[in-house]
C-alpha cells in the first residue's frame, strides 16, 4: 500500500440485513476520512454493482442463502487480499439460518403455499430463472471460501470496524479490543 | 487440618485436603474457567471447561482433588486452545443466536468466549431441530440454548429435592427431560433455586427478560473472572 495508490475496499450484503452496513455507516464523520484514504470499489455505499478488480480490503455481511450470494462471495474472495465475515450472520449465518433445520421445500410451501393470508391459486412456488436458487441451507461465508477476520456483532460496533479498518491500514493484523468483541 | 502445598502455573498454592483444584484456585484469587460448575452442588465434570493439565495428564479442575507438590498448568497456550475448542463445539452443536437471546450480556457461555476472544466457529454449524417448552406459566426451556451441563438436573435434585430435570440419551442422543408431559405438568415453581441456575439461556424466568440495558451487564466491559463467581458464591 504506497503512497500514490490508494487501497481499495469492496463491501457486500448477501443474506443480511443491512445492518452491518448501517454501522459502517455509524462510523459517522470518520467515514469522510476514510473516504481519504481509500478508494471504493463496489458497495452498497456507492451503488457500484459489480466488483472492477483487485481490491486490498473486502467486507462482507450476510451468509450464503442462495446461489447468487455464493458466486458474489467467491468473487470478492478471487479479488480481495484481505477478505472479513462482517456480523453474526456472516460467520454463523444469523437470524436466517433459522431456516436450517427445516427442508426447503418445506420452507418454500409454508412461506408460498401453507401461510395464512397467501393468495397463490395457481400453486406455483418461485420457479424463475431471474430468482437465484436457494440453498439446501445458509452457510456462513467460511464454511464457502476461506476468510481472513471475523467481526462478530448484530450489527459489529461502529468502533470495530473502525479499528479493523485502521490496523489493516496500517500493515497490522486485526485484533479487536475486548470491548469491541459483541455477539449481540 | 493439614495444609497442602501445589503449584499452578509455578505459583505456589495452598488448600485443604479433599478440595478440588477449582476450589483451591477460586480461593487464590487465580481463574479457572468453568460451566457445569455450581455453588453447593457436587462437582460434575461434565463440561470440561476447567480442564487442566495436572502432572502431565488432562483432568477437569472441579473433580480433581489436590495434593502435596501437585504440578498444575492453567494458564497456557495448549490448554486455552484445549478450552476454545470445547466451547466452540458447544457453540456449533446448539442454536445460540446471541442477537436476540435474552441471556446475552449475561451469558456465562458467551462471557466464556468473549474473555478467549472467539470470534467464530472453526467448526461447521449442526443447526439441529429442537423444541422450546413455554408450557409453565413463570419459567420456559429452550433447548437450542441448552449445552447439557447438567446444572438444572442437580439444582432440582441436591437443593430443590424435586428431580425436575434429567438427561435422555447418549452421546450426541443425549437431551434434556422433564419429569411429566411438559414443564407445567412438572413441580417446578418459580421461586425454586434451578430457576436461576442456568449458565446460558434455556431455562429462563418470564417476563424479566432485557431487565439490564446494554452497556451494564455485567460482561459488556470486564471478562468473566475469579473475582466475578467469588462475587455469586458470596
Amino acid at each position: 500500500m504506497n503512497a500514490k495508490h490508494k487501497p481499495r475496499i469492496a463491501t457486500a450484503s448477501l443474506a443480511g440485513c443491512f445492518g452491518c452496513h448501517m454501522s459502517i455507516l455509524d462510523l459517522d464523520e470518520r467515514i469522510l476520512k476514510l473516504a481519504e484514504l481509500v478508494e471504493f470499489d463496489c458497495s452498497p455505499i456507492n451503488d457500484r454493482k459489480k466488483l472492477t478488480g483487485h481490491c486490498e480490503i473486502g467486507l462482507i455481511e450476510g451468509g450464503c442463502c442462495n446461489e447468487e450470494n455464493v458466486q458474489v462471495l467467491e468473487e470478492f474472495r478471487k479479488h480481495c487480499d484481505v477478505l472479513i465475515a462482517l456480523g453474526d450472520c456472516a460467520l454463523n449465518g444469523g437470524i436466517p439460518a433459522m431456516r436450517n433445520h427445516v427442508p426447503v421445500r418445506e420452507c418454500l410451501e409454508e412461506a408460498y403455499l401453507k401461510a395464512p393470508g397467501v393468495w397463490n391459486p395457481g400453486g406455483i412456488l418461485p420457479n424463475d430463472p431471474e430468482i437465484p436458487l436457494l440453498l439446501n441451507r445458509v452457510y456462513p461465508c467460511q464454511e464457502v471460501v476461506k476468510i481472513d477476520y471475523f467481526i462478530p456483532g448484530c450489527p459489529p460496533p461502529a468502533d470495530a470496524i473502525w479499528d479493523a479498518l485502521v490496523a489493516l491500514l496500517n500493515g497490522q493484523p486485526v485484533k479487536l479490543a475486548y470491548e469491541r468483541l459483541k455477539y449481540d | 487440618m493439614a495444609t497442602i502445598t501445589f503449584t499452578i502455573d509455578g505459583k505456589p498454592v495452598s488448600g485443604q485436603p479433599g478440595q478440588s483444584i477449582l476450589k483451591a484456585a477460586q480461593a487464590a484469587g487465580i481463574y479457572i474457567p468453568r460451566l457445569c460448575a455450581f455453588k453447593d452442588l457436587i462437582p460434575h465434570g461434565s463440561c470440561r471447561i476447567c480442564s487442566v493439565r495436572v502432572n502431565g495428564r488432562i483432568q477437569a479442575a472441579c473433580v480433581q482433588t489436590i495434593s502435596d507438590g501437585m504440578v498444575v498448568e492453567n494458564d497456557t497456550p495448549e490448554i486455552l486452545e484445549f478450552r476454545k475448542a470445547i466451547l466452540d463445539m458447544l457453540f456449533v452443536e446448539g442454536n445460540h443466536y446471541c442477537m436476540f437471546c435474552e441471556k446475552s450480556g449475561l451469558c456465562e457461555l458467551q462471557a466464556l468466549a468473549y474473555r478467549f476472544g472467539i470470534t467464530a466457529p472453526q467448526f461447521p454449524l449442526l443447526n439441529p431441530n429442537r423444541p422450546i417448552d413455554l408450557s409453565h406459566p413463570d419459567v420456559y426451556l429452550d433447548h437450542n440454548r441448552c449445552i447439557l451441563c447438567g446444572r438444572c438436573v442437580r439444582v432440582s435434585q441436591e437443593l430443590d429435592n424435586k428431580n425436575v430435570f434429567q438427561f435422555v440419551g447418549r452421546g450426541y442422543q443425549k437431551r434434556l427431560q422433564v419429569n411429566g408431559e411438559a414443564l407445567a405438568a412438572t413441580g417446578l415453581r418459580v421461586a425454586d433455586r434451578v430457576t436461576a441456575s442456568c449458565p446460558v439461556g434455556a431455562l429462563m424466568k418470564k417476563r424479566v427478560g432485557y431487565a439490564v440495558p446494554v452497556g451494564e451487564r455485567p460482561f459488556d466491559h470486564q471478562p468473566i473472572s475469579a473475582e466475578w463467581h467469588a462475587k455469586q458464591e458470596a
